[in-house]
């Protein structure tokens, strides 16, 4: 959102309101994410918790602090490509070493 | 003053104001911000780094010719440590390769065709007054000169320089001498450049363009510079992460890539280990794969403009060559692993890669294509810009069908590491960018001063460079299809299968030589023509993209009066028109 | 000579230079995180034993500097909001803010280092070590950068309000995005390292 969109006083006010609701949020996230580690549960079920509560906390502060949500087409193009190449990066890799992936059939 | 190239302002076109701040010497030549001069800094330096890289590999070639025998003269100079009673060691000789690999790929093609070509001319071709973050830029230029003296610097370390392959594999690297960790410091230097390089050329396609230069008006230049900044952009970092990483192995005693229980020449390295070798691999060649496009798409650019305008016809396929140059830049991220095929990768993983590869040899061959067919029916005129862009063609092709069975997972079992894997990406490389380079230089020379290069001394430069090139680097395919490996010390003499084949060594080294004589008329040409060439106007190809309706050379801001663009970017022989061309900013 | 739409947006993109660039920057910083992140999937599962994150790493204080950098988050974008609100003084408490937060979350990560070190902790030790303080490292170094540029905002930069408000303000929205995403990858950082 660069200034020369309207930023007109109650628009602002619109948007301070959402930040206050996610700052709340998050917050709440963090405790439940910490929470939620105290129970141990077994490392593929913790992974997937933490990610999935890491994932939604990620997406509020990109949405609404960093604006993507009402960003142009071009940024979230941009970005969505980029996210494509991140979990290439990180899954890849692991999947080429996961022995016998693909060797007994 | 040269004459203007014609152009009619067209309604609505505005003047620019040029004010000429008086810049003393420094600001102007040296920490300038103008796109102008940072290309021809990149181009130069550039250059200077390619002769130097190709030095080390004469150096090599000698050994290879001649295994165990002494350098006259040259063997003395270069000391008693690295050629004592003046033969090459076994560790000068690695230096000598990793280096040449290091060097040629990020302190000579790389600043070339990115830093040189693109800087100078992308802002002029999308009719802007130079690049969006001008200071970015020049901090672009300086942080690849101080990763050059980086890696110029390490040959003094104790040790020498990087000995572990342009590739510096761990756990080789890791245990290897200081110059190692001067590799390291200098390629993240490198890698801040393009980093910082290509946000600015992305940002400057999409928003300097000029009024009606829509992305499908743009030349075909001007999208292979886009799609490689978004090549670099993504694709780097990762290698900057390894390299901190291997840093921290170095230095921070961490084992981010040693193995446990590794032992070193009968010692056991006390590491807490659990490590992996391979994640180097990947993290390495996640960048590498990409950087090989990188290294292709700006002269894939560079000879689509050359042609065009020699052929005085459209590209043909220009929209296919468009879809096929972004689709590439897709793909390049998801083929790295055939660089490890090798590595014990289970077959669903190796069919993965081996199909992504496959694929992503169909845009490759849609654009030689293209290119291929963009000659027929053409008023062809053979300058040398041409004679460079019309070898270009045979050249990759022959290094990219060679790249096929290196693809395929089963033919890469008997070709990996060879004398075959060399040949396939020197074709691509050498007779491939690299003679599009030089089409480039010949083109745009009379852009950035004014001057045509000598004709006749292009010609010798292009007949010998093409005929030494395809010695040099045909035999290779036998001597790899034998069985010999790379990074050998002695070329492969101590084996048997080797012996049918050792012979060509000497014809690809004296190939090698005999090339580097025929880039003596290209440096004279060059220098001489600076002050000697036979000026010329604005427009001495007659060309139809933005870049010619500036000034030869432009001054600061490029244009006199700022484009508009009413057509596309090759119209050569339109029915109807004054001219066999129309140019770009005509109305 | 005036480089265009570096202040005013170009009309067919909608976006400033500036705004391009900055999102340029943070698509390349992702893909870095995301090779730490890589590097650390392959060497844990490659590992015969991993540690859980709570039986090294002090999730107290790692919990504390997570609500600090979400803070710090808020402060941030309230500081711009301001700007656009045209509240100069309100601008500068909510950076100071912004800056003072940043701070403290490098305090607790100093204590938290030397903790470990003190205690033989030090990144050769292990290889969970040896990703936990690069991963955090590298994030401390950014928040150290972002604090520097908001430092500057706040202080000497603060000029360029005066003269050109709409530029001080893009440049201020500009800086948010690099905190913001500073703020992003802890939140990765954080469950990764201290809680699995």
């Amino acid at each position: 959102m660069d200034t020369t969109t309207t930023d007109h006083a109650a628009d602002i006010d619109r948007h301070v309101r959402v930040y206050i609701t996610v700052f709340a949020s998050l917050m709440v996230l963090t405790i439940v994410t910490v929470g939620v580690s105290r129970f141990h549960f077994p490392v593929p079920v913790a992974v997937t918790l933490a990610l999935l509560v890491a994932t939604v906390k990620g997406t509020l502060v990109a949405c609404y602090f960093m604006h993507l949500i009402s960003e142009k087409k071009l940024i979230i193009a941009i970005m969505a490509l980029t996210v494509v190449f991140f979990l290439v990066l990180v899954a890849l890799p692991i999947l080429t070493v996961s022995d016998g992936l693909g060797i007994h059939g | 003053m040269s004459d203007q190239a014609v152009v009619v302002p067209a309604h609505g076109a505005h003047e620019v104001h040029h004010h000429e701040d008086e810049l003393g010497f420094w600001r102007k030549y040296v920490f300038s911000v103008d796109h102008k001069v940072i290309g021809i800094q990149y181009g130069v330096t550039g250059l200077l780094f390619l002769f130097f890289g190709f030095s080390l590999m004469m150096l090599m070639r000698w050994q290879l010719a001649y295994p165990g025998s002494a350098l006259p003269t040259l063997g003395k100079l270069i000391g008693e440590a690295r050629m004592p009673g003046g033969t090459i060691v076994p560790e000068f000789y690695n230096e000598l390769g990793a280096m040449h690999g290091t060097i040629m790929v990020f302190l000579g093609v790389v600043p070339l065709a990115v830093g040189g070509f693109g800087n100078f001319v992308l802002p002029l071709q999308i009719g802007a007054p130079d690049m969006a973050f001008p200071k970015l830029n020049m901090a672009s230029y300086w942080f690849f000169f101080l990763g050059g003296v980086t890696m110029l610097a390490s040959f003094t370390a104790p040790g020498g320089a990087a000995q572990s392959g342009w590739t510096s594999y761990t756990p080789l690297s890791v245990i290897a001498g200081q110059g190692q960790t001067w590799w390291l410091v200098g390629m993240i230097f490198l890698i801040t450049s393009s980093l910082l390089g290509a946000v600015n050329f992305i940002t400057t396609t999409i928003q300097l363009r000029a009024k009606g230069l829509t992305f499908m008006r743009f030349p075909f230049f001007v999208w292979a510079q886009f799609v490689t900044a978004f090549l670099l952009l993504l694709a780097f970092p990762p290698l900057e992460a390894a390299g901190v990483m291997q840093l921290m192995d170095r230095i921070a005693g961490t084992s981010f890539f040693l193995p446990s229980g590794l032992v070193v020449s009968g010692q056991v390295i006390h590491n807490a280990g659990g490590g992996n070798p391979l994640l180097w691999q990947h993290l390495f060649w996640f960048l590498a794969h990409p950087e090989v496009y990188v290294l292709i798409l700006p002269a894939m650019g560079i000879v689509a403009e050359v042609i065009a305008n020699n052929t005085r016809k459209p590209l043909w396929g220009y929209r296919t060559m468009v879809y096929s140059v972004i689709f590439l830049g897709f793909m390049s991220f998801i083929v790295w692993a055939h660089h490890m095929f090798m590595t014990g990768m289970g077959t669903a993983m190796a069919a993965f890669f081996q199909t992504t590869t496959m694929i992503i040899s169909i845009p490759s061959v849609a654009i030689l294509t293209s290119l291929i067919i963009s000659l027929w029916g053409g008023s062809i005129r053979f300058n040398t810009p041409m004679l460079f862009a019309l070898a270009f063609l045979p050249m990759f092709g022959i290094g990219g069908l060679t790249g096929l069975p290196l693809g395929l997972n089963v033919a890469d079992i008997p070709l990996h590491d060879t004398y075959y894997v060399i040949a396939h990406f020197h074709y691509v490389v050498a007779p491939g960018t690299i003679f599009a380079l030089f089409a480039g230089i010949y083109y745009w020379f009379p852009k950035a001063t004014g001057r045509k290069m000598n004709e006749m001394l292009g010609l010798i430069h292009f007949a010998g460079s093409f005929v030494c090139m395809n010695v040099i680097f045909m035999p290779m395919f036998l001597v790899g299809l034998a069985g010999v490996s790379r990074r050998l010390f002695d070329g492969g003499a101590t084996y048997a299968f080797s012996q049918p084949v050792l012979h060509l060594n000497v014809v690809s080294s004296w190939g090698a030589w005999i090339l580097a004589l025929f880039q003596l008329p290209f440096i004279f040409n060059f220098f001489w023509s600076i002050w000697k060439g036979e000026q010329t106007d604005d427009n001495p190809w007659q060309a139809t993209t933005l870049e010619w309706a500036a000034p030869s050379p432009p001054p600061h801001g490029n244009f006199l009066v700022v484009p508009e663009v009413h057509r596309g970017p090759y119209e050569y022989s339109v029915t109807g028109a004054a001219r066999d061309f129309v140019p770009q900013s005509e109305a | 000579m005036d480089i265009p739409y570096a202040v005013e947006a170009r009309r067919d993109t909608g976006l400033t230079n500036g705004k391009i660039g900055i999102w340029l920057f943070l698509a390349s910083e992702v893909m870095l995180f995301g090779a730490l992140f890589a590097s650390y999937i392959l060497i844990r599962t490659g590992s015969p034993s991993w540690p859980r994150g709570d039986t090294i790493l002090s999730v107290p204080m790692a919990t504390f500097n997570t609500l600090v950098l979400i803070s710090s988050s808020v402060t941030m974008v309230m500081a711009w909001a301001s700007l656009m609100r045209h509240r100069f003084e309100t601008f500068r408490m909510y950076m100071g803010a912004t800056i003072l937060l940043g701070l403290v979350f490098l305090v607790v990560k100093y204590f938290e280092y030397s903790e470990h070190i003190h205690a033989g902790e030090v990144p050769s030790h292990s290889n969970f070590l040896a990703i936990y303080y690069t991963l955090t490292g590298l994030h401390m170094l950014h928040v150290a950068g972002g604090m520097a540029v908001n430092a500057y905002f706040w202080g000497p930069g603060a000029k360029l309000w005066k003269t050109n408000p709409e530029w001080f303000t893009n440049r201020v929205e500009h800086s948010g995005l690099f905190w913001h995403f500073v703020d992003l990858v802890w939140i990765f950082l954080f469950p990764t390292l201290y809680l699995l």
